[in-house]
């Protein structure tokens, strides 16, 4: 079961600029380290994050296996009109955790 | 005579002094970024556990399909200041609960649901959830009446020497606060920020966890998570944490 967190305001005014922050679990292991017996364990990460804002995208990041255990991002945006904020973490199985918020502009 | 009288007052005043002022938490030691960290809901990554908590509050699980919220309603108001009083003594066996051991009791006894195996992310998640409702509250555990045998039994482990390297959790927690131990600040010792997400662990990790940690940093025996002798640490560490705020979830090194 993958937690994901957004913390945004849910209301803003037209022209704002929102500070939107994101979170999500995933154990983000390298590739690089080994097991108690020596075996390699298989690199899991999540390799892209999108962020859809009515429809058009506003926000995409490349992660890679530097980046720590539950991903922490960040960004701003413009509200421009009422609509649903989509966010999609993608790993390299191709499997997606896909989370919706709402923002309202008034 | 006046000069024992002067004692006394002395004694008095630096017993109230005692009480008035809580130990420092390990907070004040971190670097400022991390302070930040742990301040801000929405990059405290120890959040996510809470949130996993607050789903599977309202999950109906167990025999009778039943969840936390059927019983005890909505979290903020019904587990505000439980997490403050914990561990307690337990009154069907005498001996002192601590948060994990209570939801696993109460899954068992009025869920008929299986236990959460201690240190799995459900344990912590509910946890962190329920110790989160009562955060900026001050610690303030029951030590009279039956918890006082276990109290005693915890005090006796934090002042033993133990382990190859023959320390007592007092001789860094009480004698070397705040002085540097290799990368890191030597904090009180107080467990108010539990279950709490460490960076070296990269996740979210219960009390019973760090104290192993601190168990195996001396090369003693680290005992089981949910042991006998960690419950009575925990009682003695939270009787020594009065006054001072819950933090859960913190952010440690």
């Amino acid at each position: 079961m993958r937690t994901a967190r957004i913390v945004m305001p849910k209301t803003a005014k037209k022209g704002e600029i929102i500070e939107i922050k994101t979170l999500v679990t995933h154990p983000m292991e390298t590739g690089y380290r080994r097991d108690d017996m020596g075996k390699a364990i298989p690199r899991d990460i999540i390799t892209l994050l999108t962020v859809q804002y009515a429809g058009e995208e506003v926000f995409r990041m490349d992660m890679f296996p530097g980046v720590a255990a539950n991903p922490f991002a960040a960004f701003t945006t413009i509200a421009t009109e009422t609509g649903e904020l989509v966010f999609t973490w993608t790993d390299e199985k191709g499997e997606a955790h896909v989370e919706k918020a709402t923002l309202t502009v008034t | 005579m006046r000069r024992s009288w002067f004692g006394i007052f002395f004694l008095a005043a630096s017993l109230q002094a005692a009480a008035a002022e809580p130990l420092t938490s390990a907070r004040e030691f971190l670097p400022a970024e991390l302070k930040v960290l742990q301040a801000d809901d929405g990059a405290n990554p120890g959040m996510l556990w809470v949130e996993r908590g607050q789903k599977l509050w309202s999950t109906p699980d167990g025999a009778q399909s039943k969840s936390c919220l059927e019983c005890h309603g909505e979290a903020a108001a019904s587990m505000r200041g439980v997490a403050a009083r914990y561990p307690a003594i337990d009154a069907a066996s005498g001996r002192p609960m601590n948060l994990e051991l209570r939801i696993n009791n109460c899954r068992t006894a009025n869920m008929a649901a299986t236990p959460l195996k201690y240190e799995t992310d459900d344990l912590l998640a509910l946890t962190a959830f329920i110790a989160n409702q009562s955060r900026g509250m001050p610690v303030a555990v029951r030590i009279d009446g039956p918890a006082a045998a276990h109290l005693e039994a915890g005090k006796t482990f934090y002042f033993e020497r133990q382990g190859q390297l023959n320390l007592s959790c007092s001789q860094c927690h009480d004698d070397n606060v705040g002085r540097r131990l290799r990368g890191d600040r030597i904090s009180s010792g107080l467990p108010t920020a539990y279950p709490a997400y460490r960076l070296d662990w990269q996740k979210m990790g219960s009390l019973h966890r760090r104290l192993r940690a601190c168990s195996l940093g001396v090369r003693a025996e680290q005992f089981d998570f949910g042991s006998q002798q960690y419950l009575d640490l925990e009682l003695y560490l939270a009787a020594r944490a009065a006054g001072a705020e819950i933090e859960t979830p913190g952010v440690r090194k």
